[in-house]
């Protein structure tokens, strides 16, 4: 008779028990696959492969990427900084937001779009033809052979496409900054060159990009490796992929900035 | 694909990832070629204004340290400002530190204006000769207090 109240209620508790179920299975899964990751480093041609597909076949849309952000950066924040008259401290400005946040944040979102769903849609197809089984069949660990240099391939190709970002940014910032609206080309350089702390800014650009990349290519795997073996399945373990990485991302983005960047000046 | 191909795009990938990092760090930012840790000298403002940690400290407009630590002295109620110095700028003993801004809106940093004794300083020691940084309220009112009792003194001249 109370069943309009607790029916809600019900439903809540069991979603929430659900999402901290699925909290320890991915960890689980995750010390399983850290465990079983010795071969993708004596075998490294699967790793290099795999570094091939989510990196080599990334760098395009990246570098085309990070060039928009940077000259979308030059234009605003020029616009910004002269009402100030301080137009020359454009440099910082673009050095800074692409090292700090714009670098790491956007190229792992455009990682988990571009490299994430099509690993977790690799696996899950592999999965759904029961090629999985199959190996296990023969006393091949798929975890080790299909997962793990998988998670390797997108944890080194990640930081890397990260600092291309960045450095196409800088350059986009640089073109309009300087080659169209016409801001001193040695103010540019210098003021970033005093104001960018390599400590501070750079490395913890770099640490974070290096999380982010954990984060996404553990999702990403486990994603696939999870999903019903299905079409439907498949379909919406590449949706949740992209979703969660997501998700992750900005919320890890906050968490370490919050410790990085808090309290400085 | 074959394995070949593959190698060759890897490398290349790679050297661009590195070639990338090594611009944010070498061409973006400056990585610190000072020739060893820094060291530390302690300095007390009346005011610091808007001094704030990692700030510069300047010699001459050349960047030689960083401003390290600032928190109030409650033994002296004056602000203590800790500087750490590269060791290749060793400064004698008595420097004076100023607290001064860098354009009309910049920054705020501390300049070291070095003495001519003999005696350098080393990690531990502090500047006791210090120049508080410009309050700009204080000044305008300072301005506007003095040009206010010239004007009454010049009509109570011109008044007889």
């Amino acid at each position: 008779m109370m069943d309009w109240v607790t029916e809600p209620l019900r439903h809540i508790g069991a979603r929430i028990i659900n999402a901290i179920w699925r909290l320890g299975f991915i960890l689980r899964f995750f010390a399983a696959l850290l465990l079983a990751s010795g071969q993708s480093f004596t075998r490294l041609h699967l790793t290099l492969r795999e570094i091939w597909f989510t990196g080599v076949l990334s760098l395009s849309i990246i570098m085309v990427s990070g060039m928009f952000i940077g000259m979308v950066l030059g234009l605003q924040g020029y616009e910004i900084l002269q009402r100030f008259g301080s137009g020359d401290a454009l440099g910082i400005m673009v050095a800074l937001s692409l090292a700090r946040e714009l670098g790491p944040v956007v190229a792992g979102l455009l990682f988990a779009s571009r490299a994430g769903s099509a690993v977790t849609a690799e696996i899950g197809l592999m999965k759904a033809t029961e090629q999985l089984q199959a190996m296990d069949m023969m006393a091949v660990n798929p975890l080790a052979r299909v997962a793990a240099p998988r998670f390797w391939g997108g944890v080194i190709s990640m930081p890397l496409l990260a600092a291309i970002f960045s450095t196409m940014g800088v350059f986009g910032g640089w073109l309009i900054g300087v080659v169209v609206i016409g801001v001193d080309h040695g103010s540019f350089w210098s003021q970033m060159q005093a104001s960018v702390d390599f400590r501070i800014d750079i490395v913890n650009g770099f640490i974070k990009s290096v999380v982010f990349a954990l984060a996404v290519s553990l999702i990403a795997v486990f994603e696939g490796y999870d999903c019903h073996p299905t079409a439907e399945g498949v379909s919406r373990a590449i949706t949740r992929t992209v979703v969660q990485s997501a998700l992750t991302i900005l919320a890890l983005d906050f968490i370490l900035t919050s410790f990085m960047f808090r309290g400085l000046s | 694909m074959s394995r070949k191909t593959i190698d060759l795009w890897v490398g290349i990938f790679a050297v661009l990832g590195i070639a990338a990092i090594f611009f944010l760090s070498l061409r973006v930012s400056t990585v610190q070629t000072s020739s060893g840790a820094p060291y530390t000298v302690y300095t007390w403002f009346d005011n610091i204004g808007g001094l704030k940690v990692r700030a510069p400290v300047k010699s001459s407009g050349v960047v030689v340290g960083r401003v390290a630590g600032i928190r109030l002295d409650t033994q002296k109620y004056r602000a203590e400002v800790t500087l750490a110095i590269d060791p290749a700028y060793p400064f004698p003993r008595d420097t004076v530190a100023a607290i001064l801004t860098s354009g009309l809106l910049g920054e705020q940093y501390v300049g070291l204006n070095p003495g001519g004794e003999d005696d350098m300083l080393a990690s531990g020691d502090t500047i006791t000769m210090t120049q508080s940084a410009v309050v700009l309220e204080n000044l305008i009112s300072q301005f506007l207090y003095n040009s206010a009792a010239n004007g009454s003194g010049d009509k109570s001249s011109s008044q007889p």
